[in-house]
Protein backbone atom coordinates (compact mmCIF):
# COMPACT_ATOMS: atom_id res chain seq x y z
CA UNK A 1 0.00 0.00 0.00
CA UNK A 2 1.21 3.32 -0.96
CA UNK A 3 2.59 5.37 2.30
CA UNK A 4 3.17 2.34 4.07
CA UNK A 5 5.21 -0.36 2.07
CA UNK A 6 8.02 2.22 1.11
CA UNK A 7 8.60 3.53 5.12
CA UNK A 8 8.99 -0.38 5.63
CA UNK A 9 12.22 -1.26 3.96
CA UNK A 10 14.49 -2.39 5.74
CA UNK A 11 17.44 -1.86 3.64
CA UNK A 12 16.41 1.59 4.18
CA UNK A 13 15.53 1.55 7.80
CA UNK A 14 19.44 -0.19 8.41
CA UNK A 15 20.84 3.20 6.53
CA UNK A 16 18.71 5.28 9.00
CA UNK A 17 20.22 3.88 11.46
CA UNK A 18 23.89 3.58 10.78
CA UNK A 19 23.19 7.39 10.33
CA UNK A 20 22.10 7.50 14.14
CA UNK A 21 25.31 5.98 15.18
CA UNK A 22 27.72 8.06 12.94
CA UNK A 23 26.23 11.79 15.05
CA UNK A 24 25.79 9.58 18.39
CA UNK A 25 28.51 10.54 21.03
CA UNK A 26 26.45 10.44 24.33
CA UNK A 27 23.55 8.61 26.55
CA UNK A 28 20.74 9.79 25.55
CA UNK A 29 16.91 8.63 26.47
CA UNK A 30 13.99 9.60 24.10
CA UNK A 31 10.74 8.41 25.13
CA UNK A 32 7.93 8.09 22.21
CA UNK A 33 4.63 9.23 23.90
CA UNK A 34 2.25 6.89 21.47
CA UNK A 35 1.06 3.57 22.45
CA UNK A 36 1.52 2.92 18.56
CA UNK A 37 4.99 3.77 18.17
CA UNK A 38 5.46 1.94 20.62
CA UNK A 39 3.67 -1.23 19.08
CA UNK A 40 5.58 -0.75 16.34
CA UNK A 41 9.11 0.08 17.67
CA UNK A 42 8.84 -3.36 19.53
CA UNK A 43 6.82 -5.35 16.61
CA UNK A 44 9.98 -3.98 14.28
CA UNK A 45 12.88 -4.05 16.66
CA UNK A 46 13.93 -0.50 16.11
CA UNK A 47 15.45 -0.40 19.60
CA UNK A 48 17.75 -2.98 18.47
CA UNK A 49 18.59 -1.51 15.31
CA UNK A 50 20.17 1.48 17.43
CA UNK A 51 23.39 1.99 19.06
CA UNK A 52 23.61 0.63 22.46
CA UNK A 53 23.98 4.64 24.22
CA UNK A 54 20.09 5.54 22.99
CA UNK A 55 17.68 4.23 25.67
CA UNK A 56 14.16 4.44 24.39
CA UNK A 57 11.48 4.69 26.84
CA UNK A 58 7.81 3.69 26.52
CA UNK A 59 5.35 6.87 27.07
CA UNK A 60 1.62 7.38 28.39
CA UNK A 61 -0.06 7.49 24.88
CA UNK A 62 -2.70 4.35 25.41
CA UNK A 63 -5.92 5.82 26.00
CA UNK A 64 -7.41 2.45 26.80
CA UNK A 65 -4.41 1.84 29.03
CA UNK A 66 -4.94 5.17 31.05
CA UNK A 67 -8.62 5.11 31.43
CA UNK A 68 -8.86 5.32 35.04
CA UNK A 69 -10.79 2.14 36.62
CA UNK A 70 -13.75 4.01 38.24
CA UNK A 71 -15.01 5.10 34.33
CA UNK A 72 -14.38 1.43 33.46
CA UNK A 73 -16.81 0.33 36.66
CA UNK A 74 -19.23 3.35 35.52
CA UNK A 75 -19.43 2.04 32.15
CA UNK A 76 -20.02 -1.53 33.20
CA UNK A 77 -23.08 -0.20 35.66
CA UNK A 78 -24.22 1.32 32.81
CA UNK A 79 -24.27 -1.70 30.37
CA UNK A 80 -25.70 -3.87 32.95
CA UNK A 81 -28.88 -1.59 32.89
CA UNK A 82 -32.24 -2.88 31.11
CA UNK A 83 -32.87 -1.41 27.77
CA UNK A 84 -29.03 -0.14 27.40
CA UNK A 85 -26.67 -0.56 24.53
CA UNK A 86 -23.24 -0.13 25.45
CA UNK A 87 -21.01 0.66 22.34
CA UNK A 88 -17.32 1.62 22.41
CA UNK A 89 -14.31 -0.08 20.49
CA UNK A 90 -12.69 -3.62 20.56
CA UNK A 91 -10.28 -2.68 22.99
CA UNK A 92 -12.27 -1.37 25.48
CA UNK A 93 -14.31 -3.68 26.14
CA UNK A 94 -11.55 -6.19 27.44
CA UNK A 95 -10.38 -3.52 30.11
CA UNK A 96 -10.72 -4.61 33.45
CA UNK A 97 -12.34 -2.77 36.13
CA UNK A 98 -12.57 -3.51 39.80
CA UNK A 99 -14.19 -6.77 39.74
CA UNK A 100 -14.66 -7.56 35.86
CA UNK A 101 -14.86 -6.25 32.10
CA UNK A 102 -17.61 -5.16 29.54
CA UNK A 103 -17.12 -8.36 27.92
CA UNK A 104 -18.33 -10.36 31.07
CA UNK A 105 -21.38 -8.32 31.34
CA UNK A 106 -22.12 -8.97 27.69
CA UNK A 107 -21.78 -13.18 28.54
CA UNK A 108 -24.18 -12.13 30.91
CA UNK A 109 -27.16 -11.20 28.50
CA UNK A 110 -25.78 -7.54 28.60
CA UNK A 111 -26.07 -6.19 24.88
CA UNK A 112 -22.32 -4.57 24.83
CA UNK A 113 -20.70 -4.03 21.53
CA UNK A 114 -18.04 -3.37 19.58
CA UNK A 115 -17.91 -0.46 16.82
CA UNK A 116 -15.57 0.82 14.01
CA UNK A 117 -16.68 4.18 14.62
CA UNK A 118 -18.77 6.58 16.91
CA UNK A 119 -20.89 7.53 13.68
CA UNK A 120 -21.47 3.55 14.11
CA UNK A 121 -23.20 3.80 17.33
CA UNK A 122 -24.88 6.84 16.30
CA UNK A 123 -26.48 4.76 13.50
CA UNK A 124 -27.38 2.25 15.93
CA UNK A 125 -29.76 4.22 18.21
CA UNK A 126 -31.53 6.06 14.72
CA UNK A 127 -32.08 2.27 14.15
CA UNK A 128 -33.44 1.32 17.71
CA UNK A 129 -35.19 4.53 19.30
CA UNK A 130 -37.00 2.04 21.91
CA UNK A 131 -33.31 1.43 23.18
CA UNK A 132 -30.63 3.77 24.67
CA UNK A 133 -27.39 3.61 23.32
CA UNK A 134 -24.28 4.54 25.15
CA UNK A 135 -20.90 5.54 23.32
CA UNK A 136 -17.85 4.89 25.84
CA UNK A 137 -15.35 7.56 24.14
CA UNK A 138 -11.95 7.29 25.03
CA UNK A 139 -9.14 8.77 22.76
CA UNK A 140 -6.34 11.50 22.41
CA UNK A 141 -6.75 14.16 20.26
CA UNK A 142 -6.96 12.29 17.33
CA UNK A 143 -10.17 10.51 18.31
CA UNK A 144 -11.66 13.42 19.39
CA UNK A 145 -13.20 15.13 16.57
CA UNK A 146 -14.77 12.00 15.25
CA UNK A 147 -16.34 11.51 18.37
CA UNK A 148 -17.57 15.06 18.75
CA UNK A 149 -19.24 14.88 15.47
CA UNK A 150 -21.21 12.20 16.28
CA UNK A 151 -22.46 14.10 19.17
CA UNK A 152 -23.02 17.10 16.91
CA UNK A 153 -24.85 15.24 14.97
CA UNK A 154 -26.75 13.47 17.63
CA UNK A 155 -27.59 16.48 18.78
CA UNK A 156 -28.80 18.33 14.99
CA UNK A 157 -30.94 14.85 14.39
CA UNK A 158 -32.52 14.90 17.45
CA UNK A 159 -31.47 11.58 18.55
CA UNK A 160 -31.94 11.58 22.18
CA UNK A 161 -31.70 7.97 22.67
CA UNK A 162 -27.82 8.29 22.12
CA UNK A 163 -25.35 9.34 25.06
CA UNK A 164 -21.48 9.48 25.32
CA UNK A 165 -19.57 8.44 28.68
CA UNK A 166 -16.57 10.32 27.96
CA UNK A 167 -13.29 9.66 29.05
CA UNK A 168 -10.87 11.55 26.83
CA UNK A 169 -7.33 12.65 27.41
CA UNK A 170 -4.95 15.08 26.07
CA UNK A 171 -1.24 14.57 25.14
CA UNK A 172 0.85 18.08 26.21
CA UNK A 173 -0.23 17.76 29.45
CA UNK A 174 1.08 14.55 29.77
CA UNK A 175 4.34 15.32 28.59
CA UNK A 176 4.43 18.55 30.91
CA UNK A 177 4.40 15.99 33.99
CA UNK A 178 6.55 13.94 32.62
CA UNK A 179 8.94 16.67 32.53
CA UNK A 180 8.32 17.98 36.06
CA UNK A 181 8.46 14.56 37.98
CA UNK A 182 11.87 14.97 40.21
CA UNK A 183 12.59 11.57 38.80
CA UNK A 184 12.63 12.45 34.88
CA UNK A 185 15.53 10.22 33.26
CA UNK A 186 13.63 12.11 29.41
CA UNK A 187 15.70 13.92 27.20
CA UNK A 188 14.12 14.24 24.10
CA UNK A 189 10.60 12.93 22.76
CA UNK A 190 8.63 11.54 19.91
CA UNK A 191 5.71 13.41 19.79
CA UNK A 192 2.82 11.69 18.31
CA UNK A 193 2.14 11.87 15.21
CA UNK A 194 -1.46 11.70 14.44
CA UNK A 195 -2.42 13.89 17.30
CA UNK A 196 -0.55 16.49 15.86
CA UNK A 197 -2.63 16.22 12.53
CA UNK A 198 -5.12 17.67 14.70
CA UNK A 199 -3.71 19.65 17.21
CA UNK A 200 -0.82 20.35 14.76
CA UNK A 201 2.51 21.64 16.77
CA UNK A 202 2.55 24.99 18.16
CA UNK A 203 0.94 23.64 21.47
CA UNK A 204 4.44 22.28 21.72
CA UNK A 205 7.05 25.30 21.69
CA UNK A 206 6.54 26.12 25.16
CA UNK A 207 7.33 22.79 26.10
CA UNK A 208 10.20 22.28 24.45
CA UNK A 209 11.23 26.20 25.48
CA UNK A 210 10.36 25.69 29.21
CA UNK A 211 12.00 22.14 29.87
CA UNK A 212 14.75 22.37 27.25
CA UNK A 213 13.85 19.52 25.54
CA UNK A 214 13.63 18.62 21.56
CA UNK A 215 10.15 17.54 20.57
CA UNK A 216 10.05 15.61 17.12
CA UNK A 217 6.46 15.33 15.71
CA UNK A 218 7.01 11.53 14.17
CA UNK A 219 4.72 8.91 12.49
CA UNK A 220 3.91 5.55 12.50
CA UNK A 221 6.35 3.07 10.16
CA UNK A 222 9.95 2.17 11.25
CA UNK A 223 11.27 5.09 8.84
CA UNK A 224 8.91 7.25 10.41
CA UNK A 225 10.32 6.76 13.72
CA UNK A 226 13.94 6.21 12.42
CA UNK A 227 13.79 9.69 11.30
CA UNK A 228 12.34 11.08 14.31
CA UNK A 229 14.57 9.47 16.76
CA UNK A 230 17.62 10.81 13.83
CA UNK A 231 16.54 13.97 14.32
CA UNK A 232 16.12 14.02 18.19
CA UNK A 233 19.56 12.96 18.53
CA UNK A 234 20.89 15.29 15.88
CA UNK A 235 19.21 18.11 18.44
CA UNK A 236 20.35 16.34 21.30
CA UNK A 237 24.34 16.22 20.05
CA UNK A 238 23.70 20.04 18.74
CA UNK A 239 22.38 21.09 22.36
CA UNK A 240 19.36 22.38 20.82
CA UNK A 241 15.48 21.63 21.92
CA UNK A 242 13.50 22.64 19.44
CA UNK A 243 10.26 21.33 17.95
CA UNK A 244 10.60 19.69 14.65
CA UNK A 245 8.00 18.10 12.15
CA UNK A 246 9.45 14.58 11.08
CA UNK A 247 6.19 13.92 9.40
CA UNK A 248 5.02 16.46 7.43
CA UNK A 249 3.53 14.46 5.09
CA UNK A 250 0.43 14.51 7.18
CA UNK A 251 1.42 16.99 10.68
CA UNK A 252 0.48 20.98 9.69
CA UNK A 253 2.01 23.07 11.88
CA UNK A 254 -1.21 24.87 12.29
CA UNK A 255 -2.95 21.12 12.63
CA UNK A 256 -6.60 20.21 11.56
CA UNK A 257 -8.31 23.63 11.75
CA UNK A 258 -12.24 22.52 11.11
CA UNK A 259 -11.39 19.61 13.75
CA UNK A 260 -10.31 22.05 16.58
CA UNK A 261 -13.38 24.12 16.07
CA UNK A 262 -15.77 21.16 16.39
CA UNK A 263 -14.11 19.77 19.91
CA UNK A 264 -13.87 23.49 21.16
CA UNK A 265 -17.27 23.45 21.01
CA UNK A 266 -18.23 19.83 21.81
CA UNK A 267 -15.98 19.56 24.44
CA UNK A 268 -14.45 21.13 27.35
CA UNK A 269 -11.03 20.53 29.20
CA UNK A 270 -11.02 18.80 32.85
CA UNK A 271 -8.92 17.45 35.01
CA UNK A 272 -8.80 13.76 34.37
CA UNK A 273 -6.90 10.97 36.61
CA UNK A 274 -4.77 8.73 34.40
CA UNK A 275 -4.82 5.10 35.56
CA UNK A 276 -0.84 3.98 36.99
CA UNK A 277 -0.27 7.82 36.82
CA UNK A 278 -3.09 9.96 38.97
CA UNK A 279 -4.66 13.33 38.53
CA UNK A 280 -3.24 15.39 35.58
CA UNK A 281 -4.50 19.18 35.59
CA UNK A 282 -6.61 20.14 32.77
CA UNK A 283 -5.13 16.72 30.98
CA UNK A 284 -9.25 15.64 29.95
CA UNK A 285 -12.00 16.44 27.81
CA UNK A 286 -15.69 16.41 28.87
CA UNK A 287 -18.89 17.44 26.78
CA UNK A 288 -19.60 21.13 27.12
CA UNK A 289 -22.14 22.58 29.12
CA UNK A 290 -24.34 22.71 25.15
CA UNK A 291 -24.57 19.17 25.03
CA UNK A 292 -25.05 18.22 28.65
CA UNK A 293 -28.28 16.41 27.81
CA UNK A 294 -25.71 13.91 25.55
CA UNK A 295 -23.67 12.78 29.17
CA UNK A 296 -24.03 9.45 29.88
CA UNK A 297 -23.03 9.78 32.99
CA UNK A 298 -25.83 12.48 34.08
CA UNK A 299 -28.71 10.11 32.26
CA UNK A 300 -27.83 7.83 33.99
CA UNK A 301 -26.78 8.91 37.52
CA UNK A 302 -22.92 8.77 38.04
CA UNK A 303 -21.86 10.28 40.97
CA UNK A 304 -17.81 10.05 41.42
CA UNK A 305 -15.83 7.37 43.24
CA UNK A 306 -12.44 6.31 43.05
CA UNK A 307 -10.70 3.02 43.17
CA UNK A 308 -7.85 1.32 44.40
CA UNK A 309 -5.66 -0.09 42.01
CA UNK A 310 -3.58 -3.29 42.24
CA UNK A 311 -0.42 -2.19 44.47
CA UNK A 312 1.50 -4.84 42.77
CA UNK A 313 1.22 -3.53 38.97
CA UNK A 314 4.51 -1.23 38.14
CA UNK A 315 2.08 0.28 35.07
CA UNK A 316 2.38 4.02 36.58
CA UNK A 317 6.03 3.71 36.38
CA UNK A 318 6.30 1.75 32.87
CA UNK A 319 3.59 4.60 31.37
CA UNK A 320 6.04 7.44 32.74
CA UNK A 321 9.36 5.64 31.34
CA UNK A 322 11.07 4.98 34.94
CA UNK A 323 10.38 1.30 34.22
CA UNK A 324 10.29 -1.53 31.58
CA UNK A 325 7.90 -3.94 31.23
CA UNK A 326 10.47 -6.94 32.02
CA UNK A 327 11.63 -4.87 35.62
CA UNK A 328 8.05 -5.86 36.88
CA UNK A 329 8.09 -9.33 38.75
CA UNK A 330 4.41 -10.43 37.91
CA UNK A 331 5.27 -9.43 33.87
CA UNK A 332 4.63 -12.78 32.05
CA UNK A 333 3.28 -14.81 35.03
CA UNK A 334 0.45 -13.37 37.31
CA UNK A 335 0.33 -10.51 34.88
CA UNK A 336 -0.90 -11.60 30.99
CA UNK A 337 -2.85 -10.39 28.21
CA UNK A 338 -5.70 -12.79 29.51
CA UNK A 339 -5.56 -11.94 32.79
CA UNK A 340 -4.34 -8.21 32.56
CA UNK A 341 -2.88 -6.88 36.28
CA UNK A 342 -2.93 -3.47 35.06
CA UNK A 343 -2.98 -0.67 32.46
CA UNK A 344 0.01 -1.27 30.39
CA UNK A 345 -0.98 -5.14 29.43
CA UNK A 346 -4.46 -4.31 28.67
CA UNK A 347 -4.54 -2.74 25.16
CA UNK A 348 -2.05 -4.28 22.57
CA UNK A 349 -0.40 -0.85 22.53
CA UNK A 350 0.56 -1.26 25.94
CA UNK A 351 4.40 -1.36 26.53
CA UNK A 352 3.65 -4.12 28.37
CA UNK A 353 1.62 -6.37 26.62
CA UNK A 354 3.63 -5.34 23.63
CA UNK A 355 7.07 -6.53 24.94
CA UNK A 356 4.66 -9.94 25.94
CA UNK A 357 3.69 -10.43 22.65
CA UNK A 358 6.96 -9.47 20.99
CA UNK A 359 9.75 -10.07 23.80
CA UNK A 360 8.55 -12.56 26.38
CA UNK A 361 11.46 -14.96 25.71
CA UNK A 362 14.03 -12.56 24.71
CA UNK A 363 16.56 -11.67 27.90
CA UNK A 364 16.37 -8.51 29.14
CA UNK A 365 19.62 -6.52 27.65
CA UNK A 366 18.74 -2.80 29.51
CA UNK A 367 17.74 -3.45 32.58
CA UNK B 1 -5.79 3.56 19.56
CA UNK B 2 -4.26 6.45 17.23
CA UNK B 3 -3.83 4.47 14.17
CA UNK B 4 -4.52 6.39 10.69
CA UNK B 5 -4.32 4.00 7.68
CA UNK B 6 -3.78 6.06 4.33
CA UNK B 7 -6.13 5.28 1.36
CA UNK B 8 -6.87 7.36 -1.86
CA UNK B 9 -10.08 8.72 -2.43
CA UNK B 10 -11.67 7.29 -5.47
CA UNK B 11 -15.65 9.03 -5.59
CA UNK B 12 -16.75 11.75 -4.12
CA UNK B 13 -20.57 12.19 -2.68
CA UNK B 14 -22.52 15.04 -1.05
CA UNK B 15 -21.20 18.71 -2.04
CA UNK B 16 -21.21 20.56 1.14
CA UNK B 17 -18.39 20.19 3.15
CA UNK B 18 -20.00 18.71 6.45
CA UNK B 19 -21.52 16.02 4.64
CA UNK B 20 -19.02 15.07 2.27
CA UNK B 21 -18.24 11.13 2.09
CA UNK B 22 -15.52 9.94 0.48
CA UNK B 23 -15.45 6.28 -1.02
CA UNK B 24 -11.76 5.21 -0.34
CA UNK B 25 -9.83 2.67 -1.53
CA UNK B 26 -6.70 0.93 1.14
CA UNK B 27 -4.80 -1.76 -0.81
CA UNK B 28 -7.78 -4.23 -2.21
CA UNK B 29 -10.51 -2.45 0.72
CA UNK B 30 -12.88 -0.19 -0.22
CA UNK B 31 -14.66 2.01 3.03
CA UNK B 32 -16.63 4.69 3.18
CA UNK B 33 -15.20 7.65 4.82
CA UNK B 34 -16.20 10.97 6.03
CA UNK B 35 -14.69 13.81 4.77
CA UNK B 36 -16.01 16.61 6.71
CA UNK B 37 -12.52 17.89 8.24
CA UNK B 38 -10.19 17.70 5.34
CA UNK B 39 -12.53 19.94 2.63
CA UNK B 40 -9.33 20.85 0.74
CA UNK B 41 -9.35 16.82 -0.57
CA UNK B 42 -9.87 16.02 -3.79
CA UNK B 43 -10.72 13.06 -6.01
CA UNK B 44 -7.38 11.08 -6.08
CA UNK B 45 -5.44 12.64 -3.42
CA UNK B 46 -4.52 10.39 -0.40
CA UNK B 47 -6.23 10.78 3.11
CA UNK B 48 -5.30 9.82 6.52
CA UNK B 49 -8.49 8.00 7.80
CA UNK B 50 -9.25 7.40 11.84
CA UNK B 51 -12.60 5.88 13.08
CA UNK B 52 -14.07 6.34 10.00
CA UNK B 53 -13.06 10.10 9.37
CA UNK B 54 -10.22 11.31 6.92
CA UNK B 55 -7.81 13.07 9.35
CA UNK B 56 -5.30 14.75 7.09
CA UNK B 57 -4.59 14.88 3.57
CA UNK B 58 -1.06 13.42 2.79
CA UNK B 59 1.19 16.21 1.10
CA UNK B 60 2.59 14.10 -2.10
CA UNK B 61 6.08 16.26 -1.70
CA UNK B 62 6.78 15.94 1.89
CA UNK B 63 6.06 12.34 1.70
CA UNK B 64 9.39 11.93 -0.46
CA UNK B 65 12.02 13.90 2.40
CA UNK B 66 13.31 11.06 3.66
CA UNK B 67 13.88 9.39 0.71
CA UNK B 68 15.53 12.36 -0.77
CA UNK B 69 17.68 12.85 2.42
CA UNK B 70 18.82 8.62 2.02
CA UNK B 71 20.03 9.82 -1.90
CA UNK B 72 21.79 12.31 -0.22
CA UNK B 73 23.68 10.50 2.28
CA UNK B 74 23.98 7.72 -0.66
CA UNK B 75 25.43 10.60 -2.91
CA UNK B 76 27.80 11.38 0.20
CA UNK B 77 29.14 7.69 0.42
CA UNK B 78 29.62 7.14 -3.00
CA UNK B 79 31.40 10.49 -3.49
CA UNK B 80 33.34 10.56 -0.44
Amino acid sequence: MKYLDEYRSADSARRLAEQIACITTRLWTIMEVCGGQTHAIVRFGIDELLPPNITLVHGPGCPVCVTPVEIIDKAIEIAALPGVILTSFGDMLRVPGTAEDLLSVKARGGDVRMVYSPMDALALAKAKPDRQVVFFAVGFETTAPANAMAVAEARRQRITNFSMLVSHVLVPPAIEAILSSPDCRVQGFLAAGHVCTIMGSLEYEPLAAKYGVPIVITGFEPLDILDGIRLCVKQLEESRAEVENAYARAVRSEGNRPAQALIADVFRVVHRRWRGIGEIPRSGLALSERYAEFDADLRFGGGSRTVEESSECISGLVLQGLKKPQECPAFGTRCTPEYPLGATMVSSEGACAAYYRYRRFAEPTHV
Amino acid sequence: MCLAVPGQILEIQGDQPEIRIGRVRFGGIMKDVNLAFVPEAQLGDYVLVHVGFAISRIDEAEASRVFAYLQEIDGDEISG
